[in-house]
């Protein structure tokens, strides 16, 4: 599984991306096997209800079911236009 | 091609002409376009860099634009968003949309701004003497994408 990260979480993580192996069920059960890969990880997680999350491109609730996902995108809250 | 998403400039009043020549049924056209400011609360800054989600950016910005025409009659509908760095003054993004009349050309354009603003996949990152933080999102965002939920459809 693709996993993507943008503007802080991207820093803190200190990579755009990475392809992992996951049986995670849903993106919370997916934050707490990140979390797991090193400070940086733990950091970028620490706040839960400052992330938003992705699976292929659509915006998702953290329970959403992973089964089938190819790509999932975390980062915070939008600030365009 | 009603979205772009790139690093160049963009030039409005082509950008007005080439949406609205092919259609003489267009009554009314209401542009919006967002510039970077350059006093923030932290203070001055010197550049804003725009990162975006690519792929995503576009799908979304084209479902904003899908939920526009299912509210209201437009016959035309123009979104630019620029990423990458930007200095003060700078054009960040531009809505234009079309349509018979002016009220729904109108509101046609706040909603896509309102949507554009909590929806689509933008961050920005602000630099200046006083350092580099990302924009937090601005809880007054959220309530101006809400109105569209509570009033008419």
């Amino acid at each position: 599984m693709q996993i993507l990260y943008f503007s802080w979480l991207r820093e803190r993580v200190g990579e755009a991306s990475e392809e992992i192996e996951t049986q995670a069920a849903t993106p919370a059960d997916l934050i707490t096997e990140l979390k797991t890969r090193g400070d940086g990880h733990a950091m970028a997680f620490d706040d839960i209800s400052a992330i938003r999350v992705a699976v292929d491109q659509q915006m998702v609730e953290l329970d959403h079911p992973l089964e089938g996902a190819r790509e999932v995108a975390f980062f915070p809250p939008m600030t365009g236009g | 091609m009603s979205v772009s998403v790139q690093t160049e400039d963009f030039d409005i009043a082509a950008e007005i002409e080439a949406l609205t020549a092919p259609d003489r049924d267009i009554g009314a056209v209401v542009t919006f376009s967002g510039l970077v400011r350059e006093m923030t609360h932290a203070g001055a800054i010197q550049t804003m860099e725009l990162e975006h989600y690519p792929g995503m950016t576009e799908r979304a910005l084209e479902e904003i634009i899908d939920q526009a025409r299912a509210r209201w009659p437009l016959n035309g509908v123009r979104v630019i968003h620029r990423f990458g760095p930007l200095a003060p003054g700078d054009r960040i993004v531009l809505v234009i949309a079309a349509s018979r009349h002016r009220e729904a050309a109108f509101e046609a354009a706040a909603f896509l701004m309102d949507y554009l603003k909590t929806k689509a996949p933008f961050w920005k990152k602000e630099a200046g003497s006083h350092g580099a933080a990302w924009v937090d999102a601005r809880e007054a965002d959220d309530k101006a994408t809400a109105r569209w939920r509570t009033s008419s459809s």
